[in-house]
């Protein structure tokens, strides 16, 4: 059904990483696919850039508990993902999805964006 | 429009060339049983003369003789001019360069006057697919031309058609002069489909929504409505308005001679309102002494002259400017425009002008299963508003927004109105004052120096390769393209984060037009097909960054643009859904806890499984058609390849793959 790709390498890399609690390794792959299927990438942007509809997740998200904590127990503007519709598993993935993303180019080195500098 | 009563016309059509209604009929004599033959079916029973019977044209004719009761007799223009022949001569009065139409039956007397009386010169037929798009089109020139054009559509059904776009205009305070034609005698219509499109008051369905209606019974009275309908329709606040053309009226042909004492009145149109004297000194006053005085801005800018008095206003004070768009009305990288809310929540005085929404812009509503609200202004904050939505009021549909309590109300014309608040703030300006005012905009300055670009250029950076485009990306390959040029952008650029606004330089008023106004969707497209005319004669090179949804309510309005050779560079924002629904089924799913996992907010709001393609779609109505672009760095080509296309005087359509916002 999904006929996008990122093109950015952020595409299909696995990122063990431990978290806090928890002893299985966080799949970015699986957190990117889970980023898509959950509509997180509807307000926040594919690559978690951020919009109008939503700020930046990444690169740098928050660390997982402020971040997990945000999006079970937010109330604000964006809608809350609880344990009953996104897992703890498919959030973690998420955020290691976030954490595989690059960092920011410098905008000095994109030729169009150098004339903000 | 298909016509069933066609096969009837023979019969019924020598009925039809009688005088219209209204016009007395000096000398109608009985007719004769020979002349009356003529105009019944065979077999018919005659029915009893009355006392005064007005003769037809072929009657007439009949009567001296000149045409065989036998043989069809069009009464051709000989005995003198039809009806819309006067309509004519009245639209000729009044400026119209265009009137848009979707051909129908119950205004081709007009037609075929404004084609073959009127030369279609002043006003020219163009030619809409659907009379919403036609009507957006004359909204979508208005904002640029400042003049308003007409939209001649179809009794009943056609204005149903014309209904939402009516609606924008009258949201967004566009005039345009609708126009449509009925035949309200049962007598003399012919049944069937047009029977069923006429109807008693036609104009009462968009009566919550227009300035004024009228359904002349005569020409005199057409010439009489129909300028004062654009009276109306060009006095602040400006919106549609609209005239019911006879059937009868326009096809009638009035005696020689007793036109003789026709007139079309001269149009003079009201100086608007300005604000009361008193009511705008303590306004002044208070500006004067605020620390923090904040000026929002939707509609003041109602045409040049208003933008650059707004630029005087703010600079006299150094004060910040908050501009929602409605129209362009500050210069959007002047150190003191700003953005967003944080600027209100600083404000000590804040004067909203022409606003839409001032209890939305001075309070807090988040979308939420509680709908938290409350106001962002600080307790005391005083608050002035100037504008016409105090002058002109409507019930029933609430674009009036909620109601908000000021400290000074200023019923006026906002643009009218700055003149003598400029004068005013300056005759209170004192040693002290300018101090503090030019400490101000240093402050301001030096605050615009430092962070404004880096801000936009680090947003800009993330995703900067992503596939779909970032609307960025997008924004500033577009912009490097552009900005030597005379351009200008006709669509609005919400539904990608504001990009344009937040890198590209828009100082010159017809730069930027706002919106729909009723957020109707639909407006889009043909709007900017309505502006890029106006922009025409002027060789700007326009811009339409054109959502995917909107684009498939209207896509005939790129035909219009082909057939009329109108110049136009189209750059899909292709999201491939109805994003916004998106974000609102998501919602609803994450309030009630389902459906998040599966994806179930995909339903009935993505447009995909197949995808459009834009670019055979452009190619299919002779726009040239470039895309699917899936690869950011293929979008600076395509764009120059539509350029040229676009410079050699013929709309072009780059299909872009796009990020949701
Ligand atoms: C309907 C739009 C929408 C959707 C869908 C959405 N968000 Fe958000 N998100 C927002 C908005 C708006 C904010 C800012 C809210 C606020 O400040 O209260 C936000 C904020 C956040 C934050 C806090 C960021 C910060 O730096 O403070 C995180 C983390 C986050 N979202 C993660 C997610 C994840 C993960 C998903 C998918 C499971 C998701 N969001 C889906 C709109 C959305």
């Amino acid at each position: 059904m999904r006929s996008i790709r990122l093109l950015a390498g952020a595409a299909a890399i696995l990122v063990p990483i431990l978290i806090a609690g928890s002893a299985f390794a966080a799949d970015a792959a699986a957190g990117e696919e889970a980023f898509v299927r959950f509509g997180c990438y509807t307000c926040h942007g594919y690559e978690g850039q951020g919009a109008g509809t939503g700020p930046k997740l990444a690169p740098e998200p928050l660390a997982f508990d402020a971040f997990s904590t945000f999006v079970r127990q937010t109330s604000g503007d964006m809608p809350p993902f609880t344990p009953a519709t996104l897992s703890d598993e498919e959030l973690q993935n998420i955020h290691a999805y976030l954490e595989s993303i690059p960092a920011t180019p410098d905008p000095a080195s994109i030729p169009l964006l150098q004339q903000l500098q | 429009m298909t016509d069933k009563s066609k096969s009837k016309q023979a019969v019924t059509k020598v009925d039809r060339r009688k005088f219209m209604a209204g016009v007395a009929v000096a000398g109608a004599a009985v007719v004769s049983t020979e002349a009356k033959s003529a105009i019944l079916p065979p077999g018919a029973p005659a029915p009893a003369a009355p006392s005064a019977m007005r003769p037809s044209t072929v009657m007439a004719q009949a009567e001296v003789a000149t045409a065989s009761v036998s043989a069809p007799a069009y009464p051709g223009t000989q005995n003198g001019k039809p009806g819309s022949d006067y309509m004519v001569d009245v639209l000729k009065t009044l400026d119209i360069e265009y009137i848009v139409t979707n051909p129908a039956s119950s205004c081709r007397g007009i037609h075929e006057s404004i084609v073959n009386y009127g030369g279609n010169r002043m006003p020219e037929l163009l030619t809409t697919m659907h009379e919403e798009s036609g009507t957006a089109m004359a909204h979508g020139y208005f904002k640029v031309a400042l003049k308003p054009m007409g939209s001649l559509c179809h009794g009943t059904v056609g204005l149903q058609h014309a209904a939402m776009a009516v609606y924008n205009a009258w949201c967004d305070r566009a005039p345009i002069l609708m126009m449509i034609g009925n035949e309200m005698d049962a007598n003399v219509r012919r049944p069937g489909v047009p029977t069923t499109h006429a109807a008693q008051d036609p104009a009462a369905m968009i009566r919550d929504f227009t300035k004024w209606d009228d359904q002349p019974g005569s020409l005199q009275h057409f010439s009489e409505s129909m300028v004062r309908a654009y009276r109306i329709s060009m006095t602040p606040p400006y919106e549609p308005v609209l005239i019911v053309m006879g059937e009868e009226l326009q096809e009638g042909v009035p005696e020689p001679g007793h036109f003789e004492n026709f007139s079309i009145p001269k149009v003079a149109l009201p100086t608007p309102p300005q604000g009361e004297s008193n009511a705008v000194r303590e306004t002044a006053a208070m500006l004067v002494a605020a620390e923090n005085p904040v000026f929002v801005v939707d509609r003041v800018a109602r045409t040049p002259a208003g933008l650059a008095l707004m630029v005087e206003l703010a600079e006299l004070l150094q004060a910040t400017v908050v501009d929602q768009g409605g129209r362009m009305n500050f210069p959007n990288m002047h150190h003191l425009a700003a953005r967003g809310a944080a600027a209100i929540r600083r404000a000590d005085v804040v004067v909203g002008m022409e606003l839409t929404d001032f209890w939305g812009t001075v309070n807090d509503f988040s979308d939420t299963a509680h709908a938290q609200q409350g106001p962002i202004v600080r307790e005391g904050t005083r608050m002035v508003s100037i504008g016409t939505g105090d002058v002109y009021i409507r019930a029933n549909y609430q674009d009036f927004q909620r109601y908000q309590p000021v400290d000074i109300a200023i019923a006026a014309d906002a643009e009218a109105t700055l003149p003598s608040l400029i004068e005013a703030v300056r005759m209170l300006l004192d040693g002290a004052a300018r101090t503090r005012i030019d400490n101000r905009g240093q402050a301001a300055r030096d605050a615009y120096n430092t962070a404004r670009s880096r801000v936009a250029a680090d947003a800009a950076a993330s995703a900067w390769n992503a596939s779909p485009i970032s609307g960025a990306r997008l924004s500033f390959e577009l912009w490097e393209l552009i900005k030597n040029e005379d351009w200008a952008l006709v669509s609005r650029d919400q539904s990608i984060s504001n990009w344009p606004h937040r890198v590209w330089t828009f100082d010159k008023y017809y730069q930027w037009i706002g919106g729909p106004g009723g957020a109707g969707i639909g407006y889009g497209l043909p709007a900017a097909v309505g502006a890029a005319l106006a922009h025409r004669p002027h060789g700007r090179l326009v811009v339409n960054i054109q959502n995917d949804g909107d684009c498939m309510y209207a896509p005939g309005a790129l035909w219009t643009a082909a057939h009329h050779k109108i110049p136009l560079l189209n750059v899909m924002h292709n999201n491939r859904a109805y994003h916004q629904e998106v974000m609102h089924l998501q919602r609803m799913a994450s309030w009630r806890q389902r459906g998040l996992s599966d994806g179930s907010w995909r339903v009935a709001t993505t447009i995909e499984n197949p995808n459009v393609d834009y670019a055979k779609l452009a190619e299919s109505m002779g726009v040239a058609g470039i895309g699917p672009i899936e690869n950011p760095n293929d979008l600076a080509p395509a764009l120059r390849r539509a350029i040229d296309i676009v410079k050699a005087g013929e709309p072009a359509l780059v299909d872009v793959i796009t990020q949701p916002r």
